[in-house]
């Protein structure tokens, strides 16, 4: 177990074991995307309430379950590289926040789109929108300090706090907005209770789910392949692998 | 000559702070006048129909005063750090967990608490209710000591920065929000004919909580920051 | 499949344009979200090949380049 977790560390290793791991796990991933996008859009019977516009549930709740998953991943990493001062942890930290961004941003977007034919409104201040908000918020405020940073190493530190204490204050921040939402709820718009979905509509949309897991998977160790070489690029094995 | 005690220690270094600060008398009026001013700004955005002006009261001025918070969470430490004694007290034997609290609470004392005693004013300005104008007081004061020390872990994380004034905003105003939805509601509470003590006490414990952790995140993001 | 015809697909009954829209915008994000880090990693290669090979030109042509 212990060797496993110095292989972990090691750059050359990571980066030719995530490159076998990609060969197999991206195509499978792109067409588990493919199949569940095209059962969802064409396979399932339409929402009896909300019509065909519910069909954009099997990118919307995938992609916001999967970013805030994606926070939690970063913040893990964060701690990681802060207690065991290991570089790759501090890669993947650094890797998370753009893909996590994405599919935030993906999830509010979907979101409005969801709300026009459905509300009659694109958007509104609802808590859960909101808390998605605030965490693409989050996501940009990491890569707005690592950026800022001219050394990459304290950056990778500075975003590791920064991210531990989102941690601790994201549960804070959903109860929160959950509260607020709650005191000033319009009443004109109302949300489907969501306790009874029907089996055929809950297979395409755990298939999405898992799928955009994997997809962010794979993002985040293609981006770490990428940072591994810039930070690598000095060393022989990255020259040998460049010359040949 | 011996070192201080513990106690003794954090009391001289809340003492220099606050005489840095006093010797400075326009660092602690701007952000007065800042409030002041954008008080000022929302009748004339918004109209001065008392009406509306005295519903929307509670969220305005806990939003300035949220701002107002935000402007001075920036000098917290870039001071020190210029000139070298934020070194001096890492090196020191003295935990920094209780320093970087004196640094924290001397901020609150020349911000938050000063806010707090003038909001009365401001409140009057904009037509909310005298009846709400303690819970306000209140609410500013447990608040502004959550915002100076959620402040306080941007400013650290910023220190070493050379443009840190933007970043360290988009980097604690989401932290911010929370003590925000309470601080205003307990106001509108009070407004509504409520009683505000349960909003009271959820910004006591939010203010609780980042007493025990908010110095601990400081004091890592200080020591990346002088290492950087 | 559900709908009838490929017209029918599209149309949604009316909310086609919005579920559509959906799926094309987060299969845009998606793409450039695997695609950049693949770009980024090639222009990062050539750039350290260029590199390794501009340093082994000058170590052949002995010590004009260290003076320089």
């Amino acid at each position: 177990m212990w060797s496993f977790f110095h292989k972990l560390g090691s750059p050359p290793w990571l980066y030719r074991i995530t490159g076998s791991i990609l060969r197999w796990l991206l195509p499978l991933t792109l067409i588990a995307l493919a199949v569940g996008a095209v059962w969802g859009l064409l396979f399932t019977a339409p929402d009896f309430r909300q019509g065909n516009s519910y069909r954009i549930i099997y990118i919307h709740v995938p992609s916001a379950v999967v970013a805030l998953a994606g926070y939690y991943v970063m913040a893990f990493a964060g701690a990681i590289s802060l207690i065991w001062k290991m570089k790759m942890a501090d890669v993947a930290m650094k890797s998370c926040a753009p893909v996590g961004a994405a599919l935030t941003f993906i999830a509010l977007v979907t979101g409005a789109i969801w709300g026009k034919p459905t509300w009659g409104t694109w958007w509104v201040w609802d808590a859960r929108i909101t808390s998605m908000l605030i965490l693409l918020f989050l996501y940009l405020g990491v890569i707005a300090l690592y950026e800022a940073f001219d050394n990459k190493e304290a950056a990778g530190k500075a975003c590791a706090v920064l991210t531990l204490v989102g941690t601790v204050n994201i549960p804070i921040i959903y109860k929160s907005v959950d509260w607020w939402y709650s005191l000033h709820q319009p009443a004109s718009i109302k949300f489907t209770g969501e306790s009874s979905i029907d089996p055929s509509m809950l297979y395409p949309l755990l298939l999405m789910i898992g799928s955009f897991y994997a997809l962010f998977t794979c993002a985040l160790l293609m981006n770490m392949r990428l940072e591994i070489l810039r930070r690598e690029s000095r060393t022989g094995w990255v020259r040998k692998l460049v010359g040949a | 000559m011996s070192a201080p005690g513990l106690l003794a220690f954090c009391g001289r270094l809340l003492r220099r702070q606050l005489v840095l600060a006093l010797r400075r008398p326009v660092d602690i009026g701007n952000p007065l006048l800042f409030f002041a001013m954008v008080v000022a700004l929302f009748p004339l955005g918004l109209g001065p129909a008392p009406a509306a002006l005295a519903g929307f009261a509670p969220g305005i001025l806990w939003i300035i005063a949220l701002l107002a918070n935000l402007l001075t969470a920036d000098n917290l430490f870039r001071g020190d750090f210029e000139d070298g004694s934020l070194e001096q007290l890492l090196l020191s034997p003295q935990p920094l967990y209780l320093s970087v609290l004196a640094y924290v609470l001397a901020q609150w004392l020349v911000t938050g608490l000063l806010l707090a005693v003038l909001s009365p004013l401001f409140a009057l300005m904009l037509g909310l209710p005298g009846a709400a104008v303690p819970t306000l007081v209140a609410s500013l004061l447990l608040g502004t000591a959550v915002l100076s020390l959620v402040g306080g872990i941007g400013a650290a994380l910023t220190v070493g920065l050379k443009r840190g004034g933007m970043l360290i905003a988009l980097l604690i105003l989401p932290f911010y929000m929370p003590v925000l939805i309470f601080g205003s509601a307990a106001v509108q509470a009070v407004v509504g004919g409520m009683p505000a003590a349960s909003h009271l006490a959820i910004l006591g414990a939010m203010l609780c909580l980042s007493v025990a952790l908010a110095p601990l995140a400081i004091s890592a993001a200080l020591r990346i920051s002088i290492d950087a | 499949m559900y709908f009838d015809s490929l017209h029918a697909a599209l149309a949604m009954e009316g909310h086609g344009p919005f579920v559509w829209g959906a799926y094309a915008i987060t299969a845009l994000v998606l793409l450039t979200l695997l695609v950049s880090p693949v770009l980024r990693a090639r222009r990062l290669r050539r750039e350290l090949a260029g590199d390794i090979r501009r340093r082994e030109a000058a170590a052949g042509e002995g010590g004009y380049a260290s003076r320089t």
